[in-house]
């Protein structure tokens, strides 16, 4: 074989190197895969090493998830697949799935003694690749092994079609090897797999200089780079080598990026799949994130920036920040929700800022589409404060999800998150809608956008709140904002696809009421079918997509445009990154994808192909964070930013919408004059 | 002679803890593991289930004990713990009154848990004291015996 052929020698001494079952591990496989078992329970960790070591798998027990963690983070490459329990004392299963995901990128098997579907749907949707019920059998472990293989297969497939020539010449190798390991030798497979990437990485990437492919940890920082280099190439067009260049990290390798990219992805296809449930939460998000955004948009200068700077600012330091981005704005709005806008802040500078300030402030310059961020700008400040605050809040959440180095900030956002929610929304709401409206009208397509996205979420949020029930108080809240607004012509914001964004958002202004009240109507949006569709179901695709216009549009009446051309992903990538404050346009952004997580569910109309797009991307990332968040006890906070910023998204959306014109039949904006915006 | 009538005496043992009901196929799987390398896999395992599980049998007492009011989540939780642990080792009539118990944390009938909870420790002493029963005659026939799988 070609394997061995080309790689015979290194296959060998990789084998045996790496092989510890000994020589033989060719004809063995999937013998000798490395398996870490996570589970608290004392017992079924004893009887499942023994039955994975009568599997002759090689076995590392682990009883807490944190210790399970490090012990990934210390190996990077030192295990295939972690079998872990979904209920543990120190850290909810699905917290440790998302974390292994995105750092170590390991296929990972959820079990529970819990058959309960809504717990299964959960593993699925947090990206698990099997779930066993418990007491797990021993036949069920025996096919372990294909998880792996499967993994490798798609790595391999995404580096591939990353189109370098490089990986072009690796990918026969890495076929060869697939097709033998697969037919044999896994493990050498890997193995030789792993140093051809070595090898190449090394001939490829000077800066890379190592032999090993090591493990990236996908840092907030470094997946806001991430994100905003697919942004900025859009999510179709994005390919690991480019993606690469742009995020221009050294010691990075293009695989890393490819491996990231494909988690992406499907974290984004996730979110859209994601049910109405969810959508329904962002919804209720969205909503509570009209508030924040007000809060945002004023941070967005220096204030994200120092966040970000910060890194992981505390709570608290969101929330003066919030606070005083708020008072910034002009509006002063009224301080929706200064814990919640900390959070968001946080989240959302955080992220950004960490990654990217370069970035950031090329994203933003370049694109005024931070979605969500954007919008704001032009918005009244309190409007922007609102929206970004919800932007913020779910990018922080993305944010905080993806990159997982910010364990703890999902906690935070999502508590602080649901609680300012709360706040917000009881307090808020009130004054918050009102002032939405008002500040809609005056801004520009922002307005309108907020406005929409706020009526949607408004509308969304009523829907989730029911459906969620840890944020109950904030259902009620959301659907505030809708009652307000007299009948809010979502409609007229929404033009999802349509207008140009930003310019049609200023007429929005009426049309914010109206889109609040429209989005309670739900039925209330002619044009926005999707929207009303994506509302119920899909909001937060909608939303996120929204957002993204939204953002776009607040920065310039083209960039909205622009970011419809961008594929959703791209949009919401590019709202926020456009962020006319930059802060705030990140944390936009942020929310927007966050949205799309969250908006999973929007598949109905091109939006929501177009949020399904974006969705791949953030819905990944949002979806972590939502569905670490609903487990967790925390997590009816993470409902509420969710629902917060998915409002806030769909506002944003909808507004760019209305600007767009006719682009909602696609998400693909691009028809619009995407040329505007730059993307 | 001896050593076949204790075999069998312990075969008939176990068959007879599976006709009560109080064992499924997850002891089975168990037994199956068993091998010359670990040829007392079973109690071990059984022997630590019960060591791990009354620290929880004792938890969910205390959680009962504060009563005003119950605090139902957290005894789902710890008796999903138990639960999980007990059909770990094959201990069926526990498990289906764990499910019971459940249930009714479910729905918040304090007093359907109380009683439930009860009529599992039963159980659970039964099977507990039924297995040691099963290990030591199971020791004093040999090794072959406990890898036979009796049904």
């Amino acid at each position: 074989m070609n394997l061995s052929n080309g790689k015979g020698s290194m296959s060998t001494v990789t084998t045996t190197a790496v092989m510890k079952s000994g020589d033989a591990v060719s004809d063995q496989f999937p013998a000798g895969l490395r398996v870490l078992v996570v589970d608290d329970d004392p017992t079924c960790l004893m009887i499942l090493e023994k039955m994975l070591r009568t599997c002759l798998y090689e076995v590392t027990k682990c009883n807490r998830a944190e210790s399970a963690l490090s012990l990934l983070r210390e190996n990077k490459n030192g295990f295939d697949i972690v079998i872990s329990d979904v209920h543990m004392p120190d850290m909810n299963g699905f917290k440790l799935l998302e974390h292994i995901g995105l750092e170590m990128d390991l296929p990972v098997i959820m079990m529970s003694a819990d058959e309960c579907k809504s717990v299964v749907m959960k593993g699925v949707t947090h990206g698990a690749c099997d779930y066993l019920i418990k007491p797990v059998r021993i036949e069920a472990l025996k096919n372990i092994w294909q998880h792996v293989v499967r993994k490798k297969k798609n790595e391999w497939k995404d580096a591939e079609q990353s189109g370098s020539a490089e990986e072009g010449d690796r990918q026969p190798k890495a076929s060869d090897e697939a097709d033998y390991s697969s037919s044999a030798n896994e493990g050498s497979w890997r193995n030789s797999k792993k140093r051809r990437d070595e090898e190449e990485e090394a001939e490829d990437r000077d800066d890379t200089s190592t032999l090993k492919k090591p493990r990236v940890v996908w840092s907030v920082e470094l997946h806001q780079q991430f994100v905003a280099a697919v942004d900025q190439l859009g999510i179709d067009k994005a390919v690991p080598k480019k993606i690469l260049e742009l995020m221009n990290v050294p010691g990075l390798t293009r695989e890393n990026v490819a491996s990231h990219l494909q988690k992406y992805r499907l974290y984004l296809r996730r979110l859209s799949g994601v049910s109405q449930h969810q959508n329904n939460l962002n919804n209720s998000f969205l909503g509570s994130q009209e508030a924040t955004f007000g809060t945002i948009s004023s941070i967005n200068g220096i204030d994200l920036q120092t966040l970000a700077v910060t890194g992981q600012l505390p709570a608290q330091s969101l929330a003066t920040l919030q606070a005083a981005g708020l008072g910034r704005s002009t509006a002063k709005t009224g301080v929706p929700m200064p814990l919640m806008d900390q959070r968001n802040l946080f989240s959302f500078e955080n992220p950004r800022v960490r990654f990217g300030e370069g970035q950031q402030q090329h994203l933003s310059s370049s694109k005024p589409m931070n979605l969500l961020l954007g919008i704001p700008t032009n918005m009244e400040p309190k409007q922007l404060a609102n929206l970004h605050q919800s932007t913020q809040s779910i990018a922080g959440l993305n944010m905080r999800v993806n990159a997982s180095a910010t364990q703890g900030n999902p906690l935070m956002m999502q508590m602080p998150q649901s609680q300012p929610r709360g706040q917000m929304l009881s307090e808020k709401t009130g004054p918050r809608v009102p002032r939405l409206p008002s500040s809609l009208g005056q801004p520009t397509v922002s307005n309108g956008i907020s406005n929409g996205f706020l009526g949607r979420n408004g509308i969304a949020g009523n829907n989730r709140g029911t459906a969620y029930n840890p944020v109950p108080p904030n259902s009620s809240l959301l659907s505030f904002p809708m009652n307000q607004s007299s009948e809010v012509s979502v409609n007229n914001s929404l033009p999802l696809g349509s207008s140009p964004g930003i310019s049609s958002i200023t007429t929005k202004g009426s049309f914010q009421e109206e889109v609040t009240s429209g989005i309670k109507a739900s039925g209330g949006f002619p044009s926005y079918d999707i929207f009303n569709e994506l509302h119920h179901q899909k909001s937060h695709d909608w939303e996120i997509t929204n957002p993204g216009l939204t953002y776009g549009a607040s920065h310039h009446a083209n960039p909205l445009q622009g970011n419809i051309d961008v594929s959703p992903s791209v949009l919401v990538h590019q709202g926020f990154s456009s962020t006319q404050q930059t802060g705030q346009t990140r944390d936009a952004t942020l929310i927007g994808k966050a949205m799309f997580s969250l908006g999973e569910g929007s598949e109905q109309d091109n939006l929501q192909n177009a949020v399904q797009h974006l969705h791949p991307l953030l819905v990944d990332n949002s979806i972590r964070v939502k569905a670490e968040r609903i487990p967790d006890a925390s997590s009816q906070t993470n409902l509420f930013p969710d629902h917060y910023v998915q409002e806030d998204l769909m506002s944003a959306l909808l507004k760019q919408q209305e600007g767009m014109g006719p682009a909602e039949s696609e998400f693909e904006f691009d028809a619009y004059s995407l040329d505007n915006i730059p993307v | 002679m001896d050593r076949n009538q204790s075999r069998r005496q312990v075969a008939a043992m176990k068959q007879s803890l599976f006709d009560q009901g109080l064992l499924d196929e997850q002891f089975i799987q168990l037994e199956e593991l068993q091998d010359d390398a670990n040829p007392n896999f079973v109690e071990e395992i059984v022997t630590l289930h019960y060591r791990d599980s009354s620290r929880l049998i004792s938890s969910i007492e205390q959680a009962l004990k504060e009563r005003n009011p119950l605090d139902f989540n957290k005894l789902d939780t710890l008796m999903h713990q138990f639960k999980g642990s007990s059909s770990s080792i094959g201990a069926k009539k526990v498990k289906a009154e764990c499910n019971l118990f459940r249930e009714y944390c479910r729905v918040g009938n304090a007093e359907g848990c109380m009683r439930s909870f009860q009529q599992l420790k039963k159980e659970y002493a039964a099977l507990r004291k039924k297995l040691e029963a099963y290990f030591q005659l199971a020791r004093q026939a040999g090794p072959q015996e406990t890898a036979c799988r009796s049904k």
